[in-house]
């Protein structure tokens, strides 16, 4: 079992504290990915678990052991891509077995160890052959063959993939994700980039300024944010901000271009702040034309369109509304974009919209 | 686009070249073939103005990281490459500059791509071709030598490498020995100090990656005979901590032991480095004191010549070319029948002996090396014609023999330089 937990975790740089008391559980088979900007100790996170970071306060168990003060060696985590070229006159078997031959395990062992990774990793028709007879693909695989090949209890990537072309990093990142899965190999993953984060961790744990903003699964993270910093980090565009004044009943929640009735969920938190301000999110996909939506719980907006971003498939457009100075950004089908200039007519989905306390800015 | 430039000496700016296409799609005809290693980037040499840069295709977070890193480590007078320039933003339209080309291959999507430029190290050979172009064991245990001093030297200044291996490395001779220089600094971090765990988790990296590394050259069959890929791995670590214990461990002794802490202290100059700080503290109620030198990687030979004479050279070629002056200002204080003082003896040496001895060596038959490589060459030479003749033959003789036999072979091609990287050393 290799469950990793953090037990009011700080690391400080002398004066500086970059994790502050974390406190943090990764199941045992869990592929957890730390997501967050740059500077957030998402590494230092990670480096704590391989023991290439002191830590200043509280535990860190891998299992039931405390590893405070376990070398990285004795920790049974691998680190995977530290380097990934392969060697041109070994072959795929010799590339993959070679750091098994250097702890100098018997060679049964190694040939067992190295058939076995090489079925896990579908290689084993390859194994006789040298790297340059491989595919690209092939030998990123031969790689990964290194790292699973030692039977960790514990994978770490440290931003494995920032370093390839957009459509190789596409391709691995299923890789990775589906070999986790096969091999049920606890997994903690490193990344700034939230679409990596959520196309492949079971649960995702958002970082901020040395501090745990909020750990969930994807959709959880994404349909209910607990706090403005996780909202405009999770998805893409990023969710719209806007300051929201509660009516002196509470019945409804007012901005000079957007008014709508607050939602029955929401009246507890609401009708404490009768009169005072509180923060509302919209995700621009809740943002649509008023005859191109079905939503059943609508409020009307209206704005001029600025910019026209196309995607692909989609395309964002910048609205400036008439009393905000942020403009909003909506997510819109390609056939049916406005165009810019014009003054367009829209809906905003009232059963999505997502409501922050104005001071804490945590979810009500 | 935008290219950055470090370097004030290397205008590496030409904007005839497609900076906006992948490396993969400049026409070959822009390259130059030069001795290099195998690299998991795309890398690409060009010829500007006399000089080789090396040009690499890195995402652009990773390229501005390494190109920072570079020119600090540089800056701290660490031995790596020199980073000269930048190049991002290159999916901007730049389509004059690349309509000039007959551009080849596959189109690359140039979103976030990044290109730095370095310059090529003259002289200094990646690893592979020095051993397939044959090496002895001993010649190998110096590359490993040199690798352990760079990894220490990166230690000491806080610099964590995270794939310190042989193919990330270039060697350069350094009067008979070796000195190993960093080429690739993508993994690398800095910190103002290294913890244990990233320091020993660094090492073992090494470890693995040169045992890989010389296996493949088993595999190849260019390995030395006998020589073991996994024992000569296990030995840079040994070599590297024997190293790390010298320059860091404290020592305990008897207060009135006062020489113990000179002698340990010249033992660390003999290494090459300097102490910068000794803290002194007393143990067992006062009956003994702690020494712990706080140690700092500046080459001491390099900057101790330097100081005496002007010269820049390498740390090993400063060792020589110490020893050389010692000697001289002990033959000029027994001639003057006094004690001459270092900065005189310095200067006469300098004025009496390197300088003529450098000065007849022809331009055009210097090749690679440098001056202070040839008067290293110049007195390996002399101490050869010495012993075969049975007495000193003096420095003209050396000089002339030299010029005569060793480099008149290489100029015609008798002897390539690089095809016998280490020049015979007495030592």
């Amino acid at each position: 079992m290799a469950s990793i937990t953090f037990e009011n975790v700080g690391k400080n740089y002398e004066d500086v504290s970059v994790i502050k008391s974390l406190n943090l559980e990764i199941q045992d088979k869990e592929f957890m990915v730390l997501v967050g900007p740059s500077g957030c100790g998402k590494s230092t996170t990670l480096r704590m678990i391989a023991g290439l970071e002191e830590i200043t306060d509280g535990k860190l168990y891998i299992g039931d052991r405390v590893v405070n003060n376990i070398h990285p060696k004795d920790r049974d985590v691998a680190m995977v891509f530290q380097s990934y070229a392969l060697y041109p006159h070994m072959s795929v078997f010799e590339n993959i077995a070679f750091g098994l031959r250097l702890r100098k395990m018997p060679k049964d062992e190694i040939d067992r160890l190295v058939n076995e990774a090489a079925e896990t990793l579908g290689l084993t028709p390859l194994l006789d052959r040298k790297p340059k007879a491989l595919s690209g693909g092939q030998r990123q695989r031969v790689a990964l063959g290194r790292a699973i090949v030692r039977k960790p209890s514990v994978f770490l990537f440290d931003e494995p993939l920032s370093n390839l072309d957009a459509e190789l990093r596409v391709h691995m990142r299923a890789e990775i994700a589906n070999l986790q899965k096969r091999l049920g190999i606890t997994s903690v993953y490193v990344t700034h980039d939230q679409v990596e984060a959520m196309t492949m961790g079971d649960r995702i744990a958002v970082l901020h300024d040395g501090n745990l903003r909020q750990v969930g699964t994807p959709l959880d993270l994404y349909d209910t944010p607990q706090n403005v910093f996780v909202a405009q980090f999770i998805g893409t565009p990023n969710m719209n901000i806007l300051t929201f004044k509660v009516s002196d009943d509470g019945s409804e929640l007012v901005h000079p271009d957007l008014t709508f009735k607050t939602p029955a969920e929401w009246k507890d938190g609401i009708i404490e702040r009768k009169g005072k301000n509180v923060v509302v999110g919209i995700r621009p996909e809740h943002i649509a034309s008023s005859d191109e939506q079905d939503w059943t719980n609508t409020a009307p907006l209206k704005g001029k369109v600025e910019i026209i971003e196309t995607l692909g498939h989609e395309v964002v457009v910048h609205i400036k509304m008439p009393n905000e100075e942020k403009k909003i950004l909506a997510k819109m089908d390609v056939h049916k974009v406005p165009k810019v200039g014009e003054e367009v007519a829209l809906e905003v989905n009232v059963d999505r919209l997502h409501v922050f306390d104005a001071e804490t800015t945590n979810r009500l | 686009m935008k290219i950055q430039i470090a370097s004030p000496s290397h205008y590496i700016t030409d904007l005839r070249y497609p900076w906006s296409k992948h490396l993969t799609q400049w026409p070959p005809e822009l390259f130059v073939e030069v001795a290099r290693g195998i690299h998991r980037n795309v890398v690409r040499f060009v010829s500007h103005n006399n000089q080789v840069y090396a040009l690499k295709e890195l995402m652009t977070p990773v390229a501005r990281k390494e190109y920072k890193l570079l020119r600090e480590l540089q800056e701290l007078g660490l031995p790596v490459v020199e980073a000269v320039g930048l190049v991002t933003n290159r999916d901007e339209d730049v389509a004059e500059a690349r309509a000039r080309f007959d551009l080849v291959g596959e189109p690359v999507d140039m979103a976030n791509r990044g290109l730095l430029v370095t310059h090529y190290l003259d002289g200094a050979l990646p690893y592979r071709i020095i051993i397939q172009q044959g090496i002895s064991a001993e010649q190998l245990s110096q590359m490993l030598d040199a690798l352990a001093e760079l990894l220490v030297r990166l230690h000491l200044s806080g610099f964590y490498w995270g794939d310190c291996s042989l193919s990330n490395t270039l060697f350069r001779r350094d009067a008979g020995l070796m000195a190993a220089y960093l080429v690739d600094a993508e993994t690398g971090e800095m910190r103002d100090k290294l913890s244990e765990g990233r320091r020993e988790y660094d090492l073992e990296l090494a470890e693995t990656n040169i045992g890989g590394e010389l296996m493949d050259l088993e595999a190849a069959g260019t390995l030395p005979k006998g020589q073991d890929p996994i024992d000569l791995a296990q030995a840079l670590v040994e070599r590297y901590s024997k190293l790390w214990a010298e320059l860091t461990q404290d020592e305990v002794f008897d207060p009135e032991d006062q020489y113990l802490m000179e002698q340990r202290i010249r033992r660390l100059n003999d290494l090459g480095f300097d102490v910068e700080e000794m803290e002194i503290t007393t143990v067992d109620n006062g009956q003994r004191v702690r020494m712990v030198p706080r140690v700092v990687e500046h080459w001491h030979h390099r900057r101790r010549l330097n100081s005496l004479t002007g010269l820049q050279v390498q740390e090993n070629q400063a060792r020589r070319l110490l020893n050389d002056l010692s000697r001289y200002k002990a033959h000029l204080s027994e001639v003057d029948g006094r004690d001459i003082p270092e900065p005189v003896a310095a200067y006469r040496w300098l004025s009496e002996v390197f300088n003529p001895t450098i000065e007849p060596i022809p331009a055009d038959m210097k090749g690679k090396l440098d001056d202070a490589e040839i008067f290293h060459e110049i007195l390996e030479h002399r101490w050869y014609l010495s012993e075969a003749s049975g007495k000193d033959v003096g420095q003209k003789a050396a000089i002339d023999s030299y010029i005569n036999t060793v480099l008149k072979r290489r100029q015609a091609g008798d002897v390539e330089i690089d095809t016998d990287p280490f020049v015979s050393s007495q030592k």
